[in-house]
C-alpha cells in the first residue's frame, strides 16, 4: 500500500513555506498601503474609470487633467495598445465628472465610458463592515457543521479542529496569493474576492469531510488495524474521487482564465488557487495532522531528522 | 424494471422536454386565460447590467448623519424616483427601497447616464415665488419661505450638463422671498413649443392651484412672478394680465434645450422629492464591455462544459456516458429556471452555474468510485449499483450543505449594499447545487438501472466499459 501519511513532515513543511510567502507578501504590503492588500473601491470609496479614446494616450497626460482639477492623488493606467485608460481617483460628483469627461474628450477626442464606478465612502465603510460579519458567519455556519457531522465519531474534536485547520490554510494560501498579486500586478480586493475567499472555504471543508466520512466508515471495519494505516487506507480509497472532482473544478475555472471576460480574471485566479489548495490541504494536511495528534509526534516530525543527524 | 424507474423514466423526459421548450430561442412565452384569470409570462434570458450595459445608482437621504428619516419619506421618494425613471423610458427598470434611507435604482441599456443621474436625484421643487417688483436673472440662486426638507438642508442646485459662458449667478441671501404655491398644484406639465419652435414648458394647475394662481395675479399686475426649481430662478416673467384659467408656460429667455425641458418636464410632472437625495454609488457598464463579456463568458462556459463531459467518458466509460446526459439535463433545467423564476444573470453569476457543473459531476464521481469499489469486492452488478447510490449519499449530502449555507452567507452579504455581483453568483451556485442533487442522483440512476435492465449481469463482463 502506498504509504501517504508516513511522510507527512514534508506536506507540512510545503504548506509552510507557501503560507509564509503569503504572509510575506501581506507584510509588505501593510508597509506599503497600510492594508494587508491592495483594496480597491469596494471597501475604500472613490471612483474607478474606464474609457476607451480613439487615439492612444498616455497615463501621464490623462492624469494631468485630473490634477488640473485638484484631483492629485489619481492613478491612470493604460492597456497595452494605449487607448483605453483605467482612471482611480476619490469620489467625483456627477457634475464634476461631467466637467472633467468634458475636458478629456477635448483633449483627446470623444471616448466610449466602458466602466464607471463610483463608491461613497460611507457606503466602503459599509461594505467592509458586511464583509467582516459575512466572514465570521461563514466560519461559524461550517464550524456548527462540522461539529454536526462528525458528532457520532469517537474524537469528533480532533477531526472538527483538523478540517478547520485545513480551512485556514486554504484562505491563507488564497489570500496570500492575492497579496502577491497585488504587489505584482496590482490586483485589488473587492467584493468578489471575499465571495471566492467565501466559496473555498465551502469547498474546502467538503473535500476533507469526505475523506473524514471515509474514515469514520473505515474505522469500525478494521478493528486492530493501526490508526494511521486506516486513515491511508481511506485516503487511498478517496483520492481517485478527490483528483477526479478536483480536475473538472480546475478544467471549468481554466477555461474561464483563458477564454472569460478580462473582469472575471481575478475572480476566477482565487477560486483556482483556493481549490487546488483545498485539495492539497484536504488529503495532505487535514488526514496527517489527524495522525501526528492521535500518535501525539507532531513535536517529534521535525526533531527526528536531527536525532538521525546527531547519530550518524 | 421496476413501476417505480419506468415512472421516474418518463417524469426525466417530460422534465428535460419542457426545458427544452422553454431554452429554445423566440419561446412564446406562457400565456394563459382561463376566464377572466390570466397569467402571462414572456420567457427570455435576464442578463445583468454587467452584461447588458447600464448603470446601477444607489441614492441615500441627503440629510445628517444624526437626522432620522421617516419610512413614509423614503417611500414617497422611492415612488417619485420610480415615475421619474419610467419617464425616461429604459425597459425594465428597477428601484427598490434598501435599508431605512437608500434606494437602488437599476438603470439597463441607458444611453446617457450622466443626465439620467440628474433627473433623478434633483429635488425637483417647483415654486412660484412673489419677487414683487424684482425680476431675477436666470440661475440665481435665492432663498424662499416654502422648504421640503428640515431647516439647513441644503437643496441641490442644478447644475448645467456645460458650463457655458454664463455669468456666475448671484445668490440673493439677505432676502427670503414669499412662496405662493409649490409644483404640488401642478396637474400636468409637459414640453411644448413656442412660437419661434424653442422647446418650453406647458403646465395646468389643479382648480386649487388656478384659484390661488387667480386671486395672486389678480392683485399684483405689473409685478414679477419668478419660478423657481430646486431655488434656482428657470423664469421671472412679468404678471401682464391675471391669470385665471389655472394654465400657463414656462419659458426661458436663453431657451431651454430640449433634454433640460424634457428634464424639467419629468421632475413637475411627478412632484419633489420629500428628501434630497445624493449618489454615493454608481456602477456603469458600457454596452460594448457587456457584449464582450457575454460573448467571452458563452466561449469559456461551453469549452469548460465540453472539457468536462470529455473527461467523465474518457475516465468512466459507460458509467460517464450516463453522468454526461445527466449533465447536459442539468444544464437544460439551470438554464430552463433562469428563465422561469426569472434569474437576472450577471458575470458572477455565469461563473457562478460554471462551478456548480463541477460539483453536479462531484455526485457522481462519488456514486461511479463507491460502485467501482462494490464491483471488486465481488458483488453483482445490481447490488454494487445500488450500495453505491446509497453509501455516497452521506458525502454528497454533507458537502452539498456546506455549499448551500455558503451561498446562503454570501446572498445576505450581496443584498446588504446591493453588490448585485456577489448576489448573483450566490443565487446561480444555489440554485446549481439544488438541482445537482436531482440530476446527479435521481436522474443518473434512472438511467443507470434502465441501462442495466437492458443489459443485465452480461455489462459486470465488461469491465473496460465499466472503467473499473
Amino acid at each position: 500500500m502506498f504509504d501517504i501519511v508516513g511522510k507527512r513532515k514534508w506536506y507540512f513543511l510545503l504548506s509552510s513555506v507557501l503560507i509564509t510567502l503569503g504572509i510575506i507578501a501581506m507584510i509588505i504590503s501593510l508597509t506599503r498601503f497600510g492594508t494587508l492588500f491592495r483594496l480597491s473601491i469596494d471597501f475604500t470609496g472613490g471612483t474607478l474609470w474606464e474609457l476607451r479614446f480613439p487615439q492612444p494616450v498616455t497615463p501621464a497626460e490623462v492624469r494631468e487633467v485630473f490634477v488640473d482639477q485638484g484631483y492629485s492623488d489619481t492613478t491612470v493606467q493604460t492597456t497595452t495598445d494605449g487607448y483605453t485608460a483605467l482612471i482611480r481617483c476619490k469620489p467625483l460628483e456627477p457634475e464634476v465628472k461631467t466637467q472633467i469627461a468634458q475636458i478629456l474628450f477635448d483633449k483627446f477626442g470623444k471616448a466610449e465610458e466602458l466602466r464607471y464606478e463610483l463608491v461613497g465612502p460611507t457606503i466602503g465603510a459599509l461594505v467592509t463592515r458586511t464583509a467582516f460579519i459575512a466572514t465570521i458567519a461563514a466560519a461559524l455556519v461550517i464550524l456548527v457543521f462540522i461539529i454536526l457531522a462528525f458528532r457520532r465519531v469517537p474524537n469528533a474534536f480532533r477531526y472538527g479542529v483538523c478540517a478547520i485547520a485545513a480551512m485556514v490554510h486554504d484562505v491563507l494560501v488564497a489570500s496570500g496569493f492575492f497579496a502577491l498579486m497585488g504587489l505584482i500586478a496590482g490586483w485589488e480586493v473587492d467584493a468578489l474576492f471575499l465571495t471566492a475567499i467565501l466559496t473555498v472555504i465551502g469547498f474546502s471543508v467538503q473535500d476533507t469531510i469526505v475523506v473524514f466520512d471515509r474514515i469514520r466508515e473505515n474505522i469500525p471495519k478494521r478493528r486492530g488495524e493501526p490508526f494511521e494505516v486506516i486513515v491511508n487506507r481511506s485516503l487511498l480509497e478517496t483520492l481517485h474521487r478527490s483528483l477526479a472532482t478536483q480536475l473538472n473544478a480546475i478544467f471549468v475555472l481554466v477555461a474561464i482564465l483563458l477564454f472569460g471576460g478580462q473582469t472575471m480574471k481575478q475572480f476566477a485566479s482565487v477560486l483556482l488557487v483556493g481549490m487546488i489548495s483545498g485539495t492539497y490541504s484536504s488529503i495532505f494536511n487535514a488526514v496527517p495532522l489527524l495522525v501526528s495528534w492521535e500518535l501525539g509526534d507532531f513535536g517529534r516530525l521535525f526533531r527526528r531528522r536531527a536525532d538521525k543527524r546527531a547519530a550518524a | 424494471m421496476s413501476q417505480r424507474n419506468i415512472v421516474l423514466l418518463i417524469v426525466i423526459i417530460l422534465l428535460t422536454a419542457f426545458a427544452l421548450w422553454v431554452v429554445l430561442p423566440n419561446n412564446p412565452g406562457i400565456h394563459i386565460k382561463i376566464g377572466s384569470w390570466r397569467f402571462d409570462r414572456d420567457i427570455y434570458i435576464h442578463l445583468g447590467l454587467d452584461l447588458r450595459g447600464g448603470t446601477q445608482l444607489l441614492l441615500e437621504a441627503d440629510l445628517p448623519a444624526g437626522e432620522t428619516v421617516t419610512l413614509d419619506a423614503m417611500e414617497a421618494a422611492k415612488t417619485i424616483v420610480e415615475n421619474r425613471v419610467n419617464a425616461l423610458g429604459v425597459t425594465e427598470p428597477l428601484v427598490q427601497l434598501q435599508g431605512d434611507r437608500r434606494i437602488i435604482v437599476q438603470l439597463p441599456g441607458i444611453e446617457n447616464p450622466d443626465a439620467a443621474i440628474q433627473t433623478l436625484r434633483s429635488t425637483g421643487l417647483l415654486e412660484f415665488v412673489d419677487t414683487g417688483d424684482l425680476s431675477l436673472p436666470e440661475g440665481t440662486v435665492i432663498r424662499t419661505t416654502y422648504s421640503t426638507a428640515e431647516e439647513g438642508a441644503q437643496p441641490t442646485p442644478t447644475a448645467e450638463a456645460a458650463p457655458e459662458a454664463t455669468p456666475t449667478p448671484a445668490t440673493i441671501t439677505d432676502q427670503v422671498f414669499t412662496t405662493i404655491m409649490t409644483g404640488r398644484h401642478l396637474k400636468s406639465a409637459r414640453v411644448g413649443t413656442d412660437e419661434y419652435g424653442r422647446p418650453e414648458i406647458e403646465f395646468e394647475l389643479t382648480d386649487e392651484g388656478a384659484k390661488i394662481m387667480a386671486d395672486f395675479s389678480r392683485k399684483n399686475v405689473g409685478k414679477f412672478l419668478t419660478i423657481t426649481m430646486d431655488k434656482v430662478v428657470i423664469s421671472s416673467p412679468r404678471i401682464e394680465t391675471p391669470i385665471t384659467e389655472g394654465r400657463g408656460r414656462i419659458t426661458s429667455q436663453q431657451g431651454f434645450k430640449l433634454e433640460e425641458a424634457q428634464r424639467l418636464a419629468i421632475q413637475l410632472r411627478y412632484g419633489a422629492l420629500p428628501v434630497p437625495l445624493k449618489v454615493v454609488e454608481t456602477r456603469s457598464v458600457g454596452p460594448t464591455l457587456g457584449q464582450d463579456s457575454v460573448q467571452r463568458s458563452l466561449r469559456a462556459g461551453i469549452i469548460g462544459l465540453i472539457v468536462v463531459l470529455l473527461f467523465m467518458l474518457s475516465y468512466y466509460r459507460l458509467l460517464g456516458s450516463v453522468a454526461d446526459m445527466a449533465l447536459l439535463i442539468y444544464a437544460l433545467l439551470n438554464l430552463a429556471i433562469y428563465q422561469l423564476v426569472p434569474v437576472t444573470l450577471t458575470l458572477p453569476g455565469i461563473t457562478g452555474f460554471l462551478l456548480s457543473t463541477g460539483m453536479a459531476v462531484d455526485a457522481n464521481i462519488l456514486i461511479f468510485e463507491r460502485m467501482k469499489e462494490e464491483l471488486r469486492a465481488g458483488r453483482p452488478l445490481h447490488s454494487a449499483i445500488e450500495a453505491g447510490f446509497s453509501r455516497a449519499w452521506t458525502s454528497i449530502r454533507d458537502s452539498n450543505i456546506s455549499t448551500l449555507l455558503t451561498c446562503v452567507i454570501l446572498y445576505w452579504f450581496g443584498s446588504n449594499y446591493g453588490a448585485s455581483m456577489v448576489k448573483g453568483f450566490a443565487v446561480t451556485l444555489f440554485i446549481g447545487v439544488l438541482i445537482s442533487m436531482f440530476t446527479a442522483i435521481t436522474v443518473t440512476r434512472t438511467f443507470i438501472i434502465t441501462l442495466f435492465s437492458l443489459t443485465g449481469e452480461k455489462l459486470r463482463e465488461k469491465k473496460w466499459l465499466l472503467g473499473a
